[in-house]
């Protein structure tokens, strides 16, 4: 087909143009795309350098290994133990059910458990390891360890777990770990990544939970890299993290058990305090439980076990409970009488066995009356009625200030939990809590430790010591943490007059040594470490008119719950205090029965460090101490453990 | 102009004809394709399997069946455009029927020596087959409606089978080439201002149609275009492809994180990081000035087919040569949007580049019909 040379030029020129139309048209798209990924890359490239490094980088926290608890001589109280769990990574193993199966004809698995192994399974990437059994027995491990060839993808994993050797002795002080809880997590603000490793454990009551941010140390990091899938391809740099502070306690693990075991089965608490530093040398709370069993994660019929118990285990009586200190709060009295200088040397109250009061009869614990008594005679025997006397010459406020002056009312705040502020009554918390006048039959119940005033054990030990010293003692829990020795409790000086003190604490020593004395019977007979206390039995109930008129209900008659709570405070030697002590036996009967002789027992093995000799004992006391001590130690053999000599 | 007009004489014969061939253009194709085989080595993590190594084993044979195609004189090519256009529809034909599966679709017919995709050899065998039929109808008539319809049935007919495959990007890719080959022989304007009105009306109607009985494209299709409208939407599933692709281009920056130390193609973030988003792979590592040479390379190969393309008087020879161009631009036009995050996800591969045998003979072939239409230009 022939055309026109003018129809081909035409042709050949639309050609032409609309090449040139499509071509500028794909320049101008091609500088769209540069414009485009200059933009990506040049103005945005940080931020997508970002997202890339935020893909590629995965930080995997390295847990701390938690600080160690020793006690004063170096002796192991809390301590980390590697544990062993079994763990299976899914692309080793093959055919995991096969392997599970091997597995479960070697040693036990927990099937609950499996179904949880199995589950995570399905959900998490092939290379992840997967938890089988936790908390493994070395037997076990071994078994799994010799039949590797049969267990394809199966390794056994090296954890640290708490232990606490002592079992039930530092319970209440040192408390437990536990895996944090979603419970936990609510109740710290901004918690630590380190709290969300699964597993992991903290502090849940006791010195563990109150230094937890010492113990626990801070978490290291590693920074990995990771593929798509999440599988870790290198490490490309690791802090190291720091591990927590070793902590020291002033706690004697040796006294520690020893009174642990001479309150038996009682439901009680006592507290040895060091009159020079305030160290607290042992604090006991009875009866205790194994701390080991909430690590590991209690059973239910444990626990219940525990709740129902109306001695109440799991209550740290020594610092938690409070108790009407009772005849133990004389001193008190006394010393705001004396320093406001209502006692003269020769000053008597007469006791008819009651006293009046705003026409109400206060009655003195024994019948027929004390007849004419001086302070020394008045603490000796327990008299109450010269304590309503005095009380209503001084008055409320002075005997308050007073006791706070001794540390009762007062929150000592040492690492525990639940540290108790006691109560000391005065008008103006009577009417903030009451909406009642302060009546002058309140002062009369105060003077006498009753009525509405309350004091831990704690409180008492520490009345003592600074009725022993005169100065301002602290209880000391923590000796040093990573060795650097924290401040003693010495404490400065209270600024009461020292001949005041003087006849405090001789009427104190005569309370133990004078044979009119209520804790005679459990006096000491050694000379340099003579004893000097005060006894007291606090009413859980009224006693009324009709009663007091039929004769007063013995306790041995009446149900355990509504007998007397017996105490006792003291502090030994007399005239170089080295120990102070309470004891409270929770309705124990009378303190002079059932207190004293635990405290004197339990400052005799202080001073002696270790069974005192029975000559230490009054004479008629010895054949039962004798068989007392063979008991106890008995019990308290398998407890010290050989090795424990090695590692102080 | 027919082929008989030509100084027949004027043109090389033999093997002289290799002396003629377009040398720029193809020093251009194999940089084009080194820096493919060197993206290939980069993601296998430095080696020549699986990718690299048969990758420069098709090119070789691709740079020998180019210089094959070349040596034909180009009236051949054009006598041959309707044959070759029918057994490519055949070939869409036959895979509809017996085709395998892959990748969720009907694309390729297993020849036993290699995998066939005639939806590649359709873009090809469609433009010559255009090309030819506008270098035989007379110039008056070119905007006639009658003679309009039938390059749009010969478009729309492959169009329609590969869009049954499913294949949403090539058929786009074949509407646009086949597009573009009318626009350049000339029809009218008016033709394609109605065209682009009913394709907004279409695309309208696509999107009402969601949901509805009538559904005009596949939930995963419809997927594919609300992840590219908004990858976050879904940034771990269908988005995940478009935001990992975006991150490593970004995260090249100026000049890259160097050779194999692209994170997101090492550590498996980015998809079908061998195929779709090597482009992707290429500007993580070698950052802007990568990725921007590699975006010339390719305008340089547009521009000497339409140097090539405007230096001939043969009408076919022109008309093809630009149907080439518009393919090729198509591709890595599409395909770096798509990484870019600029188009959606449709699967086109980038051309020369991406690995893939039958993509790029089929490229291959194209450039040898430059190659001849440059050769055998009359002078």
């Amino acid at each position: 087909m022939r055309r026109s040379q003018r129809e081909l030029d035409k042709v050949h020129r639309t050609l032409t143009r609309r090449t040139l139309v499509l071509g500028g048209l794909q320049a101008a798209f091609v500088g769209g795309l540069a414009m485009r990924m200059r933009y990506m890359q040049v103005e945005q490239a940080d931020q997508f350098r970002l997202l890339a490094e935020e893909n590629r980088i995965n930080i995997r926290l390295l847990p701390p290994t938690r600080g160690e608890i020793f006690d004063r001589n170096g002796k192991i109280v809390a301590e980390n133990i590697p544990s062993y769990r079994i763990v299976i990574v899914r692309e080793d193993a093959g055919d995991v059910e096969q392997v599970i199966s091997n597995l479960q004809r070697l040693i036990p698995l927990d099937p609950e458990e499996l179904e949880r192994a199995r589950a995570e399974m399905r959900r998490s990437p092939p290379f992840l390891p997967v938890t089988l059994a936790d908390q493994i027995s070395w037997e076990d491990i071994s078994k799994v360890a010799v039949n590797a060839p049969a267990l394809p993808g199966i390794t056994p994993e090296v954890g640290l777990t708490r232990v606490y050797p002592n079992g039930t002795d530092f319970a209440h002080v040192v408390g437990y770990v536990g895996p944090v809880s979603d419970y936990d997590l609510s109740q710290i603000q901004d918690p630590e990544p380190v709290l969300r490793i699964p597993r992991f454990q903290i502090g849940k009551v006791g010195l563990e939970a109150r230094q937890e941010e010492l113990l626990r140390g801070k978490a290291g990091a590693k920074r990995v890299e990771v593929n798509a899938t999440g599988r870790v391809m290198r490490e490309l740099d690791r802090r190291e993290g720091q591990p927590g502070a070793d902590l020291q306690l002033t706690i004697d693990t040796d006294l520690q058990a020893y009174v642990q075991a001479r309150l038996g089965n009682e439901s009680a608490a006592a507290v040895v305090v060091d009159c020079d530093t305030g160290d607290l040398r042992a604090i006991v709370s009875a009866p205790s439980f194994d701390p080991n069993l909430f690590v590991r994660g209690i059973s239910v019929a444990d626990y219940r076990a525990l709740t129902e118990d109306p001695y109440r285990p799991l209550a740290n009586k020594a610092v938690q409970g409070t108790y009407p200190p009772g005849s133990t709060f004389k001193m008190i009295t006394a010393m705001a009488a004396l320093e406001a200088g209502l006692l003269g040397p020769d000053e008597t109250v007469y006791c008819p066995g009651y006293l009046e009061v705003a026409g109400r009869k206060f009655h003195c614990w024994k019948r027929g009356g004390h007849g004419h008594v001086d302070l020394e005679n008045s603490l000796k025997q327990s008299c109450d009625v010269y304590y309503y006397d005095v009380a209503l010459k001084v008055g409320i406020d002075k005997i308050t200030a007073m006791a706070q002056e001794f540390g009762l009312g007062v929150r000592h705040d040492i690492p525990m939990s639940a540290v108790a502020t006691g109560l000391t009554p005065d008008r103006a918390w009577k009417s903030r809590v009451h909406k009642q006048d302060w009546l002058i039959g309140d002062t009369a119940n105060a003077s006498i430790g009753q009525g509405y005033m309350l004091a831990s054990p704690l409180q008492l030990a520490v009345m003592s010591a600074r009725i022993a010293t005169g100065r301002r003692v602290e209880p000391r829990l923590v000796k040093s943490v990573d060795g650097v020795e924290q401040p003693s409790g010495g404490g400065e000086d209270l600024a009461l007059n020292s001949a005041n003190l003087r006849k405090l604490r001789r009427a104190m020593y005569a309370v133990s040594n004078d044979r009119r004395g209520t804790a005679y019977r459990s006096r000491i007979l050694t000379d340099e470490f003579r004893m000097a206390g005060k006894t007291g039995t606090s009413q859980v109930r009224n006693i009324t008119a009709a009663e007091r008129a039929a004769g007063v209900i013995r306790n041995e008659d009446l149900p355990w719950e509504r007998r007397d709570h017996a105490l006792f405070v003291c502090y030994a030697p007399f005239d170089n205090p080295k120990y102070a002590v309470s004891v409270v036996v929770e309705h124990g009967g009378g303190g002079s029965a059932a207190a004293a002789p635990i405290a004197r027992d339990i400052i005799l093995q202080a001073l002696y460090g270790g069974f005192p000799p029975l000559e230490a004992y009054p004479s008629e006391d010895r054949s039962r101490v004798s068989a007392q001590q063979e008991r106890l130690q008995r019990e308290l053999r398998p407890k010290i453990k050989p090795d424990d000599k090695d590692r102080a | 102009m027919s082929y008989l007009e030509y100084s027949v004489k004027s043109t090389p014969t033999g093997l002289r004809k290799i002396l003629y061939m377009n040398w720029p253009l193809t020093l251009l194709l194999i940089s084009v394709a080194s820096v493919g085989f060197l993206m290939l080595y980069s993601v296998a993590g430095g080696s020549f399997r699986p990718w690299a190594e048969p990758q420069i084993k098709r090119f070789a044979v691709g740079l020998a069946v180019m210089t094959f195609v070349a040596m034909v004189p180009i009236w051949f090519w054009r006598n041959m455009a309707v044959v070759a256009y029918s057994v490519s529809l055949l070939l869409l034909v036959m895979v509809e029927l017996f085709g395998a599966i892959g990748m969720g679709a009907q694309r390729w017919i297993d020849l036993g020596f290699m995998r066939l995709q005639p939806s590649e050899l359709m873009k090809i065998t469609l433009v010559m087959l255009l090309a030819a039929y506008y270098d035989w109808l007379p110039g008056k008539k070119t905007s006639r409606p009658l003679w309009v319809l039938i390059p749009v049935l010969i478009i729309l007919v492959p169009t329609g089978l590969v869009l049954k495959q499913p294949d949403l990007g090539t058929a786009i890719l074949l509407l646009a080439a086949g597009g573009g080959l009318m626009f350049l022989a000339g029809v009218h304007w008016s033709y394609f201002a109605a065209v682009i009105a009913a394709g907004v009306g279409l695309i309208t109607a696509v999107f009402k149609s969601r949901g509805t009985e009538w559904q005009l494209l596949k939930d995963y299709q419809f997927r594919r275009i609300d992840t590219f409208l908004d990858p976050s939407s879904d940034p771990l599933g269908a988005g995940y492809h478009i935001t990992q692709s975006k991150i490593a281009l970004g995260s090249g920056g100026w000049s890259g994180r160097g050779f194999m130390q692209g994170t997101q193609s090492r550590l498996n973030f980015l998809p079908e990081k061998h195929t779709d988003f090597i482009f992707t792979t290429l500007a993580e590592e070698f950052g802007f000035v990568g990725g921007f040479s590699l975006l010339s390379l390719y305008a340089l190969i547009i521009v000497f087919c339409i140097v090539t393309a405007l230096a001939t008087r043969d009408r076919f020879s022109s008309l093809v040569t630009m149907g080439i161009a518009i393919n090729f631009f198509l591709f890595f036009a599409v395909n770096m949007s798509m990484v870019m995050g600029l188009a959606p996800v449709v699967g086109v591969p980038l051309p020369m580049v991406s690995y893939g045998g039958s993509a790029m003979l089929v490229l291959m072939v194209a450039f040898g019909l430059v190659q001849s239409a440059h050769i055998h230009r009359p002078r």
